[in-house]
């Protein structure tokens, strides 16, 4: 009598009817904790360092698109006044150049676009302009990219035409050394 | 006619739960894959900014964070009120910055290396003394992927 009763106690499966509670109670835990952190920025490379100073005199004043920002936030381009909502189109104008202007850069070649901040610039406005001058280039890659492949300018595009795109308009943002006339302490 | 009438004789048949906890545990590895337990708390105030140009990053293991940013209102009594730099879990200076990357380099292989990314997470209104400060040593240091951490803007600028 009593093998029977362990041979039929083997025989019963385990319950499965709480998993689903387990599996809940995992799932809330996790559900809570996660945080589908995606990080975006501005993705920037800077030049390697060197010790000597650049020299930028050979340059040509027209080729050259002077950006300062000083302690107050405030904007002199190609030492003019000028508001970071204006940059962007100004900054595609100076590259490209399509009415052939004698001020403007002689190709997007040539163009260099120079970057000058405060220590005491915000790290704000500072970010803003770095973003309409870049703005300015994608935009830029964009329209040459539609214009020769039919499609917006993107990383999926195989890496020639990429590149092509990239030689004809290369991003040449250069940064000088920050001024040091109004940091905060 | 008689579709209709058959149908309605039929008694409905309870919904097999059997599948459930399938179903759940399908979701708890999507959640268990996705989670990220947060490494570091922040002992910095930081609100990134807003910008337009936005590039994702992809691989979480080659990036590493460097925060700057004013102390939180608990740690101003140790650490003052003016922009500090935050590496890891503790409040560095930028001469910690090389050994910082140092640590984190070595944990990953040789040919992933040079796809390292350092994401600046900058807070808005620190000004650009520290940052210029970081960037330099970064430099020095020969990381010179970086990337400006910012959110995603939707109005226009003025």
């Amino acid at each position: 009598m009593a093998k029977t009763k362990t041979r039929d106690r083997m025989n019963n499966e385990i319950n499965a009817g709480s998993m689903a509670d387990i599996a809940f109670l995992l799932l809330i835990f996790f559900l809570v904790t996660t945080t589908i952190a995606e990080d975006k920025g501005i993705l920037v490379k800077l030049p390697p360092w060197s010790d000597e100073e650049p020299d930028i005199t050979k340059l040509k004043e027209r080729n050259v698109f002077s950006v300062l920002v000083n302690a107050q936030n405030q904007l002199l381009v190609r030492d003019e006044p000028a508001r970071i909502g204006e940059l962007r189109e100004r900054a595609k104008e100076f590259i490209m150049n399509p009415a052939n202007r004698p001020d403007l850069a002689e190709g997007p070649r040539n163009a260099i676009i120079s970057l000058k901040n405060d220590r005491g610039t915000d790290y704000d406005t500072y970010l803003a302009v770095y973003n309409e001058l870049k703005g300015a280039y994608d935009e830029l890659w964009d329209e040459l990219s539609q214009r020769r492949y039919g499609e917006p300018y993107s990383e999926e595009m195989p890496f020639a035409q990429r590149k092509a795109i990239r030689d004809d308009i290369p991003m040449v943002l250069s940064e000088a050394e920050p001024t040091n006339f109004g940091e905060e302490n | 006619m008689a579709k209709f009438s058959k149908k309605r004789g039929k008694s409905s048949p309870a919904i097999s739960t059997a599948s459930l906890p399938d179903i759940i545990f399908m979701l708890l590895f999507f959640f268990m894959m996705v989670t990220v337990l947060r490494d570091s708390d922040l002992k910095l105030q930081v609100n990134t900014p807003e910008a337009t140009q936005l590039t994702k990053l992809d691989e979480k293991s080659l990036v590493n964070y460097i925060y700057v940013g004013r102390p939180t209102q608990q740690y101003q009594a140790v650490y003052g009120t003016s922009p500090r730099i935050q590496l890891g879990d503790k409040i560095s200076g930028v001469d910690d910055i090389p050994l910082f990357l140092e640590q984190h380099k070595v944990k990953l292989p040789e040919a992933k290396r040079s796809r390292i990314t350092s994401s600046l997470r900058v807070d808005g209104e620190v000004t650009m003394g520290i940052v210029q400060d970081v960037k330099t040593k970064l430099r020095k240091s020969n990381q010179l992927k970086i990337n400006y951490s910012a959110g995603t803007r939707a109005t226009e600028l003025d």
